[in-house]
C-alpha cells in the first residue's frame, strides 16, 4: 500500500524525517491545481502549528554565478553532517524565460554519499520569478525546516537584482569572488542588501583572495546588520574544504544571536512573500485595496494563519473590492 | 623509387584496437591481428580497469570484460602479452587515469619476460584532460591528474627513452562534437598545460628539456570533411612547430615535429546501411595520409559496424584490409606532399591557424586548459558544436546519406545473419575473471603488498615520482583497484562540469519544437507543476553526447532537466529521483551493460516505492534486449536510428501522461 499522503498525515511523517514524505511534500507544494493548494495549506497549517516556524535555520547562500556556491554548499553539507545535524537544500537554477525549461545542474557539485539519509537535495528553477528565488521556496522552506535541522538555500545568483533571499533566509550569506571588484561596488552602492556573513571564496587563488578580503573588510568598516551584529567578512576555499567550519561558526552564531526574535522574523518574511506574491498578481493597484503594503503587512505580521489559505483568502478579497469598483 | 626520385614513404603503423573478455582472449586475438599483417598493438582496457576499480567491486558489475580487457593485476598482464616479446613490439595502450599503474604493470612483465625496460616502445594515451571533456574515464581532481600525467612523463623520459608517454588526443573531442579549428585549439592548450607542468614540476633538467617536448605525440580525429581535415593536419603541424619553437625554445626540428596516430571519426558512421560506413572510413583515412608533410604515424579505423555493437575479428579484419589496400595497392606512398604550394589549402590552413590561435588566447585569459577544464568553459564549447551538427542533421543542412536522405534501402545481407552482425562477448568472462581475481589474491605475499601500498600513498602525499612506488606495487601483486583506492583517498574524487548549462535557445526554431513545447506546458499544467525529467548515466559508461543532447533539448522543450553528468550508480540515479520529484526517469546506456543496470535501478526505484515512475532507455540496445527492457516495464527504448529529437520528446510527454492517466477514456 503507498503510503497516506493527506495532510495530516503527511505532516506528521514529515516531521519524524520520513524522505519519502519529504519528496511527496515538495511535490504536493510545487502543484498548482486548487485543490492540491488545499491540501498544502493544510500541509503547512499542520507544519506551523508544530512550532516549526521557532525551529532549524534557514541560511541564504548568494553571489554571482561561478563564485562557488555549490562548491561551498557541497563542503558546508560534510560538515554539517560531521556535527550530525539533517540538511535540506534549495538549489535554484535560471529558467528560461522563453521556453520555461531549465537544467537544474547545482546537484553536480554537491556530492553526498548516497548511503547517507541526512541530506536532501532539491532543484528548482526561479521559473521567471525575479530575484533568484521561486514562488516556491517560501513553503518549500517551511517543509524542509520540519524534516531537517539546517536548510540552505542557493540562489541563482543574478547579482544586484538579488535581494529577495534577504527577506527569506534567518542568515543570508554573500559569496565574493576575488578579483572581482564588482560585490564591493554592490555593496558601496547600496544596491546590494548587506548580508550577515560575508566569505571570499577560492581562497587558495592566493594573494587576490586576501585581498579581495582586505577591500570587503574596508568597506565593511563600521556596518552592522541588524541588532548590532558584527557582520564577519571570512576567507574560505570550497574546492579545498578550507575555512568551512569558521563559516559554519559564523552561521551558528547569528542563528544565536537571532534566536529570540527568531519566529517574528519568519513571519515578517511570510508577509513579505505574500506581499509580493500579490504584487505580482494584482499589481499595486491590487495591494491598494488592501489599504496598501504597509497596512497589509501590520495585518500579517498579527496573524497566524498558513501563508498558502492567506493567500487565497487575500486573493480572494482583492478580487472582490477590484469587481466592487467596478 | 619514384618517379620524381623521392623515396618512397614508409607506410604508417597499423593497428586494430582491440581487446575484450579476458587476457587470454585477448592474447589469441592480439596473436592472430599480428599473423595478418598489423604491425603493432593497440589495447583496449574494460572500463573497470579504466576507472580503477576490480573486477569484483560492485560498480564492476557487468562490465568486467565487455568493452575491453580486465586487468586487474601482473598476472592478467602477463597472460595479455604471453609469446609476444615486449622488447620487439610497439604497444599502444588506451589508459589514462590509470596510466601510471598499467605501465607499471607493462614494464614488471616486461622484466619477468627478461626483456630491458629501457628498450620498450610504445604509448601510454595518458591525457587525463580530454577526459574530462570527452571520453569520461578521470577519476582525481584535474590538479592531482595531471601530476600523475608529469610523473609519468619524467619517468618515461629518463628510464625508457622510446616510449611516447602521453599522447595528446584530439580524437575525442571530435567525437563529441569539437570543429577542426576547437580540436586545434583544445588539443594544444592540453599540450602546452602539460608541457609546462612538467617544466614547473623540476623532475626533468633544463637541457634535457627539449627531449621531453620531442616525446609529446597526438591522438587526432579525421572526419569525412577530408579537405577541411588534411587542412587541419598540415595546421597542426605548422602550430605545433611554432609553439615548441617559441614557447618552449626547442632548436632542433626534429623535436619539433608533430607526430600522430589517428584513429578516423566513429560519431559519423551509422546504423542505417551500415554498409556505407566503409566508404566513410576510406575517405576520412585520405584526410591523414595524402600531404606526405602531415602524415599520420599509426592509423587505427573502426569497423563498417561501429554503430550496432562491438566488432568481430572479421569486421576488424575489413578494417585492417582497407589500410592495406592504400598503403600497397596505391601509389600514394610514392609521391612528396601533394598539397605544397596549393593557394585553396594554405587558404584553408591559414583560416584554421587563426581561429585555433583565438581560442587559445581566450583559454589562456581563463587561466588555461585545467581551469577551463573546471569552470566549464571548453565543455560548454563543445555541447554547443554537437549541438549545432545535431540542429544540421535534424533540419537537412547537414546531409547523411541512409540517414536524413536516400533512406531507401534493400535488405542487406550483411545484418541478416544469425549472429546479428557484432561481437558477443562470453558471458562467463566476468564470473571467471572475478574467481581468478580471488585466487591471486589468497596466494600471493600480504606483507609484501601492503609494504609496496604504504609506500605508494607516501609517494602520492608527498611529491616523490609516482612511477617507481607503482612498480614496485606490480612486482608484489597490487591490485588495479588497490593501487587506485589509496591514490584516491590521497587526492579524492572528482565530477566533471556537464557543459549543459549554456545559456541561449539551441533547440533551434520549427514548429515541431513548438508543438512539443506546447504539449510539455499543457501536459505541466494537467499534472499541476513543470514536467520534471532526470536523466541518468548509470554505470561506468563515458558515452555522455547522447544524455547531453536530449538533456539541451529536452530544457528547449520546457522541461525541468536534472542531469548530474556520467558514472552514477543505481541508487544514487533512484536517490535523485525522489529528491528532485521527477515525473520521468531517461537512462542513457552505451557502454552494453544495460540489463544489469536496468534490472539495478529498478530495485532501487522499489526500495524508495518509486516503482511506478516511468523510464525510458537510449543508446547502443540490441534488437532482442530492447524486447525483454520493455517486458520489465521500460515504456520506449531509442537508439541511434531515432535521429529525430523532437519526435523523442513528444514521446516522454505521451509517456508522462499515461502514467497519469492523461489520456485514457475513463
Ligand atoms: C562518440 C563515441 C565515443 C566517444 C564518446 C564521446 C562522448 N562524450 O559521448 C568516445 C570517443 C569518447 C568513445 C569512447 C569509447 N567508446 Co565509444 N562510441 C561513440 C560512437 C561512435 C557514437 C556515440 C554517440 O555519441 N552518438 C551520438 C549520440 C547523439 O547518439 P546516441 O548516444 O546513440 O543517442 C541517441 C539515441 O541512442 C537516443 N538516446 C541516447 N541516450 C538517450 C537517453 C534518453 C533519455 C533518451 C530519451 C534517448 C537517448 O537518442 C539519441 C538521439 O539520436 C559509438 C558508435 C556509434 N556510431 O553509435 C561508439 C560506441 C558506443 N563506443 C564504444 C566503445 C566500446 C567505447 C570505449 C569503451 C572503447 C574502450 N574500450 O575504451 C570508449 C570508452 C568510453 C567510456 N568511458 O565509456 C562501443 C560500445 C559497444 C557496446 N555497447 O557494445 C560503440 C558502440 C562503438 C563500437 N562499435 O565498438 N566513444
Ligand atoms: N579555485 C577554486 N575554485 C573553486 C572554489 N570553489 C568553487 N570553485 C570553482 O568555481 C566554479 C563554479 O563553482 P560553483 O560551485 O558551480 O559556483 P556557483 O555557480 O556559484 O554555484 C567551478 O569551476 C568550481 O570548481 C574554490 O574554493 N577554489
Ligand atoms: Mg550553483
Amino acid at each position: 500500500m503507498p503510503p497516506d499522503t493527506a495532510p495530516a498525515t503527511l505532516a506528521q511523517r514529515l516531521l519524524a524525517g520520513e524522505r519519502g514524505a519529504l519528496a511527496e511534500a515538495l511535490n504536493q507544494l510545487d502543484d498548482q491545481r486548487s485543490a492540491a493548494i488545499e491540501r498544502s495549506g493544510a500541509l503547512l497549517a499542520a507544519l506551523l502549528a508544530d512550532g516549526v516556524l521557532s525551529r532549524g535555520h534557514l541560511i541564504g547562500i548568494t553571489g554571482p554565478p561561478g563564485v562557488g556556491k555549490s562548491t561551498l554548499s557541497s563542503a558546508l553539507i560534510a560538515t554539517w553532517r560531521r556535527r550530525g545535524l539533517r540538511v535540506g537544500v534549495l538549489a535554484v537554477d535560471p529558467s528560461s524565460p522563453v521556453t520555461g525549461g531549465a537544467l537544474l545542474g547545482d546537484r553536480l557539485r554537491m556530492q553526498v554519499d548516497p548511503a547517507d539519509d541526512g541530506v536532501f537535495i532539491r532543484s528548482l528553477s526561479s521559473r521567471g520569478e525575479f530575484g533568484g528565488l521561486s514562488a516556491e521556496v517560501w513553503p518549500m522552506s517551511i517543509a524542509m525546516l520540519a524534516a531537517n535541522d539546517v536548510v540552505l538555500i542557493e540562489t541563482v545568483g543574478v547579482g544586484q537584482r538579488e535581494i529577495d533571499i534577504a527577506h527569506s533566509a534567518d542568515t543570508t550569506c554573500f559569496v565574493a569572488q576575488p578579483g572581482s571588484g564588482d560585490s564591493i561596488q554592490f555593496l558601496k552602492a547600496g544596491i546590494l542588501e548587506v548580508p550577515h556573513v560575508l566569505v571570499v571564496n577560492k581562497s587558495d587563488m592566493g594573494e587576490t583572495a586576501r585581498r579581495a578580503h582586505s577591500e570587503l573588510l574596508g568597506a565593511l568598516a563600521g556596518e552592522h546588520a541588524d541588532g548590532g551584529w558584527d557582520i564577519p567578512v571570512l576567507l574560505a576555499s570550497a574546492s579545498r574544504g578550507e575555512g568551512i567550519e569558521a563559516l559554519a561558526d559564523a552561521f551558528a552564531a547569528h542563528r544565536e544571536q537571532i534566536a529570540p526574535d527568531l519566529e517574528a522574523r519568519r513571519r515578517r518574511h511570510q508577509a513579505h512573500w505574500l506581499e509580493k506574491r500579490l504584487l505580482a498578481d494584482f499589481g499595486q493597484r491590487g495591494l491598494d485595496r488592501l489599504g496598501g503594503s504597509e497596512a497589509l503587512l501590520a495585518r500579517l505580521n498579527a496573524k497566524t494563519a498558513d501563508p498558502l489559505s492567506e493567500y487565497r483568502a487575500l486573493c480572494a478579497e482583492i478580487t472582490n473590492a477590484l469587481q466592487q469598483d467596478q | 623509387m619514384s618517379e620524381q626520385g623521392t623515396e618512397r614513404d614508409r607506410p604508417w603503423l597499423m593497428r586494430t584496437y582491440s581487446g575484450h573478455s579476458s587476457a587470454r582472449a585477448s592474447n589469441e586475438l592480439y596473436r592472430t591481428n599480428l599473423s595478418k599483417g598489423q604491425t603493432g598493438l593497440s589495447v583496449a582496457f574494460d572500463l573497470p580497469t579504466q576507472t580503477g576499480y576490480d573486477s569484483d567491486h560492485p560498480l564492476a558489475r557487468g562490465e568486467v570484460g565487455k568493452v575491453g580487457v580486465p586487468i586487474d593485476h601482473i598476472g592478467d598482464m602477463a597472460i595479455l602479452f604471453d609469446q609476444i616479446p615486449l622488447d620487439r613490439m610497439n604497444t599502444s595502450m588506451t589508459i589514462n587515469a590509470t596510466a601510471p599503474w598499467l605501465l607499471a604493470l607493462y614494464i614488471a612483465v616486461a622484466e619477468k619476460q627478461g626483456a630491458d625496460p629501457s628498450a620498450l616502445q610504445g604509448t601510454t594515451q595518458n591525457d587525463v584532460l580530454k577526459e574530462y571533456l570527452s571520453r569520461g574515464t578521470y577519476i582525481f581532481p584535474p590538479e592531482p591528474s595531471v601530476r600523475l600525467t608529469t610523473d609519468l612523463i619524467a619517468y618515461t623520459v629518463d628510464n625508457i627513452p622510446k616510449w611516447n608517454p602521453t599522447n595528446v588526443c584530439s580524437y575525442h573531442l571530435q567525437e563529441a562534437g569539437a570543429t577542426p579549428t576547437q580540436e586545434l585549439a583544445y588539443a594544444l592548450s592540453t599540450a602546452i598545460e602539460i608541457l609546462d607542468a612538467v617544466r614547473d614540476s623540476g623532475q626533468v633538467g633544463e637541457e634535457r628539456f627539449e627531449e621531453v617536448v620531442g616525446r609529446i605525440s597526438f591522438f587526432v580525429n579525421a572526419g569525412i570533411r577530408f579537405v577541411e581535415e588534411t587542412c587541419k593536419l598540415r595546421a597542426f603541424v605548422r602550430m605545433w612547430d611554432e609553439i615548441t619553437a617559441r614557447r618552449y625554445g626547442v632548436q632542433n626540428p626534429k623535436l619539433r615535429r608533430f607526430r600522430y596516430g589517428v584513429q578516423v571519426n566513429s560519431l559519423g558512421l551509422t546504423e542505417s546501411q551500415p554498409e556505407n560506413n566503409v566508404q566513410r572510413i576510406v575517405l576520412e583515412m585520405l584526410g591523414v595520409t595524402l600531404s606526405r608533410g602531415a602524415r599520420a604515424r599509426a592509423i587505427q579505423l573502426p569497423a563498417w559496424n561501429e554503430a550496432l555493437g562491438l566488432p568481430r575479428p572479421w569486421d576488424q579484419q575489413w578494417a585492417l584490409r582497407m589500410q592495406q589496400v592504400l598503403a600497397f595497392e596505391t601509389d600514394l606512398l610514392e609521391y612528396g606532399d601533394l598539397l605544397d604550394g596549393s593557394p585553396v589549402v594554405e587558404a584553408k590552413v591559414q583560416s584554421l591557424i587563426d581561429g585555433a590561435r583565438e581560442e587559445m588566447a581566450r583559454i589562456e585569459d581563463l587561466g588555461g586548459m585545467v581551469a577551463c577544464i573546471d569552470n566549464g568553459h571548453v565543455k560548454r564549447e563543445l555541447v554547443q558544436s554537437h549541438t549545432a551538427r545535431i540542429r544540421a542533421i535534424e533540419n537537412g543542412d547537414l546531409q547523411i546519406v541512409g540517414v536524413n536522405c536516400f533512406k531507401q534501402t534493400a535488405d542487406s545481407p550483411l545484418t541478416s545473419e544469425d549472429d546479428s552482425g557484432i561481437l558477443k562477448v562470453d558471458e562467463g568472462a566476468e564470473r571467471e575473471q572475478v574467481a581468478a581475481l580471488e585466487r591471486f589474491r589468497a596466494q600471493r605475499n600480504q606483507g609484501e603488498v601492503d609494504a609496496a601500498l604504504a609506500d605508494l600513498r607516501a609517494a602520492a602525499t608527498g611529491s616523490t615520482n609516482i612511477m617507481p612506488a607503482s612498480i614496485a606495487c606490480a612486482r608484489a601483486g597490487v591490485t588495479t583497484g588497490e593501487w587506485s583506492q589509496v591514490l584516491r583517498d590521497v587526492f579524492g574524487e572528482y565530477r566533471a562540469p556537464t557543459g549543459v548549462d549554456f545559456s541561449g535557445k539551441a533547440g533551434g526554431s520549427g514548429d515541431a519544437l513548438a508543438a512539443v513545447r506546447e504539449r510539455v506546458h499543457a501536459t505541466g499544467e494537467a499534472v499541476g507543476r513543470p514536467l520534471r525529467l532526470l536523466i541518468g548515466k548509470p554505470g561506468l559508461d563515458g558515452h555522455s553526447n547522447g544524455a547531453e543532447q536530449i538533456a539541451v533539448k529536452a530544457r528547449d522543450a520546457g522541461f525541468e532537466v536534472v542531469y548530474e553528468g556520467i558514472r552514477l550508480t543505481p541508487a544514487q540515479i533512484a536517490r535523485a529521483a525522489q529528491e528532485e520529484g521527477v515525473h520521468l526517469i531517461g537512462l542513457s546506456v552505451l557502454s552494453g551493460s544495460h540489463m544489469e543496470l536496468v534490472e539495478d535501478i529498478y530495485c532501487e526505484l522499489e526500495q524508495l516505492g518509486l516503482g511506478h515512475l516511468p523510464l525510458v532507455v537510449g543508446g547502443i540496445i540490441p534488437q532482442e534486449d530492447e524486447q525483454v527492457l520493455r517486458k520489465r516495464g521500460v515504456a520506449d527504448v531509442f537508439t541511434p536510428k531515432d535521429i529525430d529529437m523532437n519526435t523523442i520528446m513528444a514521446r516522454m510527454v505521451e509517456i508522462i501522461r499515461d502514467s497519469h492517466g492523461l489520456d485514457s477514456a475513463a
